[in-house]
């Protein structure tokens, strides 16, 4: 435990482009690229099948498909799909994003569609028959009432993303994944330890931040 | 004026919902669409607002056809009140009855102020308007309901069960309160209930509907009650029609002097001016009565536990029903009749108020 904390304390691990900060940068950049794309492709697709009803079962039975694939496997399948593709510096960058991606993708689909699901039939009929367009229904009742489920399945799709980044590092990609692997290679576990003890914190500063946002955006109407 | 013109709603697995409805509502009443469960009446009201195209017929707004109307529009033109309230969770109270006239274009800050306004109308304190909808009772949010309704002033109000959620004493107030709103703003409104009692105590015209989605009659309260147009109205009207028609019925009764006692008067006092009558009745110190008592079981003192609070007041404009009631009620055989502000006018017995009836009937 003490060459972990000397490991962590000790300013010349810190900087560098393989220096703790420069590592927790790319594992940030990595995860909020993946989720933001992830949410990019999800919250609509949430909120269509919410709204509509439509490919509900569809929609279910594949997330829960992807979510018993293993990362690590899922990674190597993509892998092997895209490199061939690829021909600049980011052939291995490219297909961890979209390994995380798809981890993403599950949670956040959940949580908008079931969201949605979940608006009180009447509040929407009251809306609609008030003289609310069916948009205007979408996007001043549903969403906002939606919003508790959406954050969510949101946080719960950052903490995976956060945590499974580390494996981009098995492709020879950046990240804190990074401490944890050459740690192995150079029998350096206090390095090994130290870097998954940062993964942790980094994930629990992430959903308490996200926490702290979904305080701010859900009315407080939506509080049990 | 809403005109049904041989409305039909089909389901598309071919069960009829309404079938050829043909009714006027006329403009500044309230007609009530009754019926049991399946007859159509709440596919009725919500083709109203296009909520529900009709398969054939037409549905008509002052002589335009709803079906024509671009339906967004048309319904901010209508207050829209439901069972379950409806109201917006994740908005406040006062930003709730904001909502059509801001989608309407009045600014935030008008459309809040009217609000207020229109919140202590519909009985609410306006200390209740920062709230948020779970943080109010059923019948508070019912009449959060009725004011987001009512808030851009549509001439027409549809009202699909609105108090058929909350608890029966709630429930009579919301309607006392909406009769009283409704002297005031004579819209034209169509209300949809199954019960009769209600129908029967709300409407100016009553539709009772049957199921299958036909109209078996419509008519006055009165009407419904004296002449039932088949032996399904006359079933579904109930029992006890002859007593409840008199709700509908008023009449001069003249009121007898009763001997009284004020709350808290000697024992003596009270067999005194009794003068050996069976009971006696008591009233508060603004002479408002509060019950009867047995003079000769009474102590030293005329006490609030001595009283018998087992009779009815009757207001002396109510109805016959009221006043044969109170007399019924009251363990002396007296009805106690009282004025607006609550004091003692006089009491009635059954006999006076039956020699009214007949007097009426043969009128």
């Amino acid at each position: 435990m003490i060459d972990v904390w000397t490991w962590l304390t000790s300013g010349a691990n810190w900087v560098g482009t393989d220096g703790i900060w420069h590592r927790l940068v790319q594992h940030l950049e990595y995860s909020g690229s993946s989720l933001a794309i992830a949410a990019l492709i999800a919250i609509p697709l949430g909120l269509w099948i919410g709204h509509t009803g439509h490919g509900r079962v569809v929609a279910v039975s594949l997330a829960n498909g992807i979510r018993s694939i293993p990362s690590l496997g899922l990674l190597f399948i993509v892998l092997l799909l895209l490199a061939p593709h690829i021909h600049n510096g980011d052939a291995f960058l490219i297909p961890s994003i979209v390994a995380l991606v798809v981890l993403a993708i599950p949670p956040i689909l959940a949580g908008a569609y079931a969201g949605v699901e979940q608006v009180d039939p009447a509040a929407r009929d009251a809306g609609l028959g008030m003289g609310l367009t069916a948009w205007q229904v979408l996007w001043r009742i549903e969403v906002p009432c939606a919003l508790p489920l959406m954050f969510g399945g949101f946080r719960s799709a950052a903490l995976q993303v956060v945590a499974t980044a580390t494996i981009a590092a098995t492709v020879s990609v950046g990240g804190l994944g990074r401490f944890l692997i050459d740690g192995l290679a150079y029998r350096d576990y206090s390095m090994m330890a130290g870097g998954a003890l940062l993964v942790g914190l980094l994930a629990i500063t992430v959903d308490a931040v996200l926490a702290g946002v979904q305080r701010l955006l859900v009315s407080p109407g939506l509080r049990s | 004026m809403i005109v049904f013109d041989r409305a039909t709603v089909v389901y598309p697995d071919q069960t009829v919902a309404v079938d050829q409805l043909s009714l006027t509502v006329p403009t500044g009443q309230v007609t009530v669409f009754v019926g049991p469960s399946g007859c159509g009446k709440t596919t009725s009201l919500r083709m109203i607002n296009k909520m529900i195209i009709p398969t054939s017929g037409r549905v008509l707004i002052d002589d335009v056809d709803v079906a024509k109307q671009d339906a967004a529009s048309l319904r901010r033109g209508i207050g829209y009140v439901i069972q379950q309230s409806g109201l917006f969770p994740h908005r406040t109270v006062v930003d709730n009855v904001s909502t059509v006239p801001m989608l309407l274009g009045v600014g935030r800050r008008r459309a809040r102020a009217d609000s207020m306004a229109l919140l202590e109308r519909v009985g609410l304190d306006p200390a209740l308007a920062r709230r948020y909808p779970n943080q109010l009772s059923g019948g508070q949010q019912q009449r959060v309901g009725v004011a987001r309704a009512l808030a851009a002033d549509p001439p027409i109000l549809l009202m699909d069960e609105p108090f058929s959620a909350v608890d029966p004493i709630v429930r009579q107030q919301l309607q006392d309160d909406l009769l009283r709103l409704q002297a005031d703003l004579g819209k034209t409104i169509v209300f949809v209930t199954h019960d009769i009692d209600e129908a029967l105590r709300i409407g100016d015209q009553v539709a009772v509907m049957r199921t299958g989605g036909y109209l078996a009659q419509l008519a006055s309260p009165a009407e419904l009650l004296s002449d039932p147009a088949d032996e399904f109205v006359a079933e579904f009207v109930g029992r006890d029609r002859g007593y409840r028609a008199l709700g509908f019925v008023s009449g001069e009764v003249a009121t007898r002097l009763e001997p009284t006692i004020t709350l808290g008067s000697s024992g003596e006092a009270a067999r005194r001016i009794a003068h050996g009558a069976d009971w006696l009745l008591v009233l508060d110190a603004d002479r408002r009565p509060v019950g009867w008592v047995r003079p000769d079981r009474l102590g030293a003192k005329v006490s609030a536990s001595d009283l018998n609070r087992s009779g009815t007041l009757a207001h002396d404009a109510a109805p016959l029903r009221a006043l044969l009631d109170a007399a019924l009620s009251s363990p002396s055989g007296r009805g106690v009749v009282v004025d607006a502000a609550g004091t003692l006018l006089g009491t009635v017995n059954a006999g006076d108020v039956v020699a009214v009836i007949e007097r009426e009937r043969g009128a």
